[in-house]
């Protein structure tokens, strides 16, 4: 086959908020095992660009693929049984649930255990093993019966992950994993994203220049709503509109 | 880190390790304790020490098994209702109009009351579970009160404002017949009432329970694990409204009478307070809540028969302010301070 279908895709998307065009016209391919960035400066329109994506928004023109399945008109339970998962910028977790149940929670949703309503949850064990041993490969295992909210704000971070995982997606999309985590923390965070399966398409949205570098393989620059370029890592280092837009303002952050 | 393929990390490890604390820990919380005795063992007590008050007793399980599948859907499922009372009164009037009508065996009445309750949950859920925040609270008042409304009107069939009139209830399995004292009564909501809490107990520790508990937790992040989040609000909404449709019924059956005070906004509005008291979202909330709520209802209207319900109001204001978690939440904490 000369030309495999995109792990994910997007066609001409659009989303106004009232007057202001935060998505437009964003034609994107994720390929099949890619570690593709996502950048831009804030505001620029990365956010939305995952929720339109996840079907958490809905977009106001434009196509949405994913492993070359028109999924733009199915509600995002579909869209994760079709592999998408996600994470957030700001920390979504169930706080008052203890780790290991966050990870339960999604785990059982993704073997479509969730709607039982005889058997206890707790004996599910295989659900209860599998949530364990994840939690075991993160590194969280210490911190598996605190609650959520207890956690330091970086382990959280790692929850976070941790979550998208037990769905076991085809898509992964990271919504800045290590920001606000103090960098001798977002160590392992790195560490856990290197070692996601190699078939797996990961997305990541980052505003740390090193951390990209060192991930991603391919680069998308997003500037008020619209690609402004995409390239390999040297490509977008050395191209002048870029470094105009988001690197000279990066003091900021 | 390795490169072991995702597939092979959530698959189960080899069983011959022993589980991991925090493993066992959730594997057994569904388990019994034995605190849980304690509520039914008051109940038989109650049966013995208070052979006058049996009547009360069974109006109280009544609104205990109001309460907790209130509960179900308010605590657990996180939906700000104020119109409970719609499914209550439901359940008593259907209950009521098809005894009047002629069919009066008292268990295939409860059950038609539950279905009746049932359907007006499917029905308004399906508008009032689009909706949330302050929305989703006006629009259970507004199906509780347009019930309210056409009960009242309807006078032909419920009686309105006079309420329904000639209820007939046959004796239980064809042997107990409704006595004076509330023996039977009291007997049976009890053992109905027992039936609801384990309903509703398998509920909360299922998988679906749980998913409940997640979308009160964060409802994006359901969304975001492929949770169909309206479909599991949906069926605790008509699962919450059955129930309190059952305890609707045993209302009409116990007093043979069924009134519009059985549709009322009082009813709606005391039975959040009451798990406001008790403790929201705790199974057992319900059990505290109630008697409590009737407690400070009876000395508050002895005190100051005209403004009572101001000092429930204070009450319930320093519950909110000084005790967030009601009663048992309070005891929550206390228990784990004497861990400590
Ligand atoms: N729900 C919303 N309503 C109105 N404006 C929004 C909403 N969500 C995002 N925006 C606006 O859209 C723009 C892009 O936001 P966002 O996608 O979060 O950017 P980024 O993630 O790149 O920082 C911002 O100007 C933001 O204020
Ligand atoms: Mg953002």
């Amino acid at each position: 086959m000369s030309d495999i279908a995109a792990a994910l895709e997007t066609r001409g998307l659009e989303r106004s908020f009232g007057a202001l065009r935060v998505t437009r016209h964003v034609d994107f391919r994720l390929e099949p095992g890619a570690r593709h960035a996502l950048i831009g400066p804030n505001g620029a329109g990365k956010t939305t660009f995952i929720n339109l994506v996840t079907g958490a928004l809905t977009p106001s023109a434009g196509t949405i693929l994913l492993g070359g399945a028109d999924v733009t008109a199915l509600a995002q339970e579909q869209r994760v049984k079709r592999g998408l998962g996600r994470t957030f910028q700001i920390n979504t977790l169930f706080r008052g649930l203890s780790v290991l149940e966050n990870v339960c929670l999604s785990i059982g949703e993704h073997r479509g255990l969730a709607g039982g309503l005889f058997r206890p949850a707790g004996s599910h064990r295989d659900v209860l093993l599998a949530a364990y041993a994840l939690l075991e490969r993160l590194r969280l295992a210490d911190d598996a019966s605190r609650l959520v909210r207890e956690l330091p704000y970086g382990r959280q971070r790692l929850v976070e992950i941790a979550v998208a995982l037990g769905l076991e997606p085809t898509v992964l999309l990271l919504d800045e994993p290590a920001a606000g985590v103090p960098s001798a923390e977002s160590g392992i965070i790195v560490d856990v994203i290197e070692s996601l399966p190699a078939d797996l398409a990961l997305l990541i949205i980052e505003h740390d220049m090193d951390l990209v570098f060192r991930l991603a393989r391919r680069i998308t620059v997003l500037d008020q709503g619209a690609i402004l370029v995409e390239g390999t890592p040297q490509e977008i280092a050395a191209d002048s509109r870029v470094r105009e837009v988001y690197l000279g303002e990066r003091g900021g952050r | 880190m390795s490169d072991t393929p995702l597939a092979a990390v959530v698959a189960p490890p080899p069983h011959d390790r022993p589980l991991p604390e925090a493993v066992r820990l959730l594997a057994r919380r569904h388990r019994p304790r034995s605190y849980e005795a304690i509520p039914w063992l008051v109940a038989i007590a109650g049966y013995f020490a208070f052979p006058d008050y049996l009547q009360l007793g069974a109006q109280v399980f009544i609104a205990i098994l109001f309460a907790l599948a209130t509960d179900l859907i308010l605590g657990y499922g996180g939906v700000i209702t104020l119109g409970q009372a719609a499914f209550f009164g439901s359940g008593a009037y259907v209950c009521g109009i098809v005894s009047a009508h002629g069919w009066t065996e008292p268990l295939t009445l409860v059950v038609i009351g539950a279905a009746a309750a049932a359907l007006v949950g499917l029905v308004s859920g399906f508008v009032v579970l689009r909706t949330s925040g302050l929305t989703q609270l006006m629009l259970t008042l507004i199906v509780a009160v347009m019930l309210g409304e056409a009960a009242n009107k309807a006078t032909s069939v419920t009686g309105g404002a006079n309420g329904l009139q000639g209820m007939v209830i046959s004796p239980i399995l064809g042997i107990f017949d409704f006595d004076l004292y509330g023996q039977t009564a009291y007997i049976y909501c009890l053992v109905l009432l027992f039936l609801g809490w384990l309903a509703v107990r398998i509920i909360v520790y299922s998988p679906f329970g749980r998913t409940l508990t997640g979308i009160r937790e964060s409802e994006a992040r359901m969304h975001a694990i492929g949770s169909p989040v309206f479909r599991r609000r949906l069926t605790a909404y008509v699962i919450s409204a059955a129930l309190c449709g059952v305890a609707g019924a045993l209302l009409a059956e116990t007093t043979s009478l069924v009134a519009l005070d059985a549709l009322s906004f009082e009813r709606s509005g005391a039975v959040v307070i009451m798990l406001i008291i008790g403790g929201l979202g705790r199974l057992y909330g319900a059990f505290l809540g109630v008697p409590i709520y009737m407690i400070l209802q009876d000395r508050f209207a002895q005190a100051d028969p005209t403004y009572w319900y101001f000092w429930i109001g204070i009450f319930l204001l320093a519950i909110v302010l000084f005790a967030r978690g009601g009663i048992l939440g309070l005891i929550e904490r206390a228990a784990r301070l004497v861990r400590k």
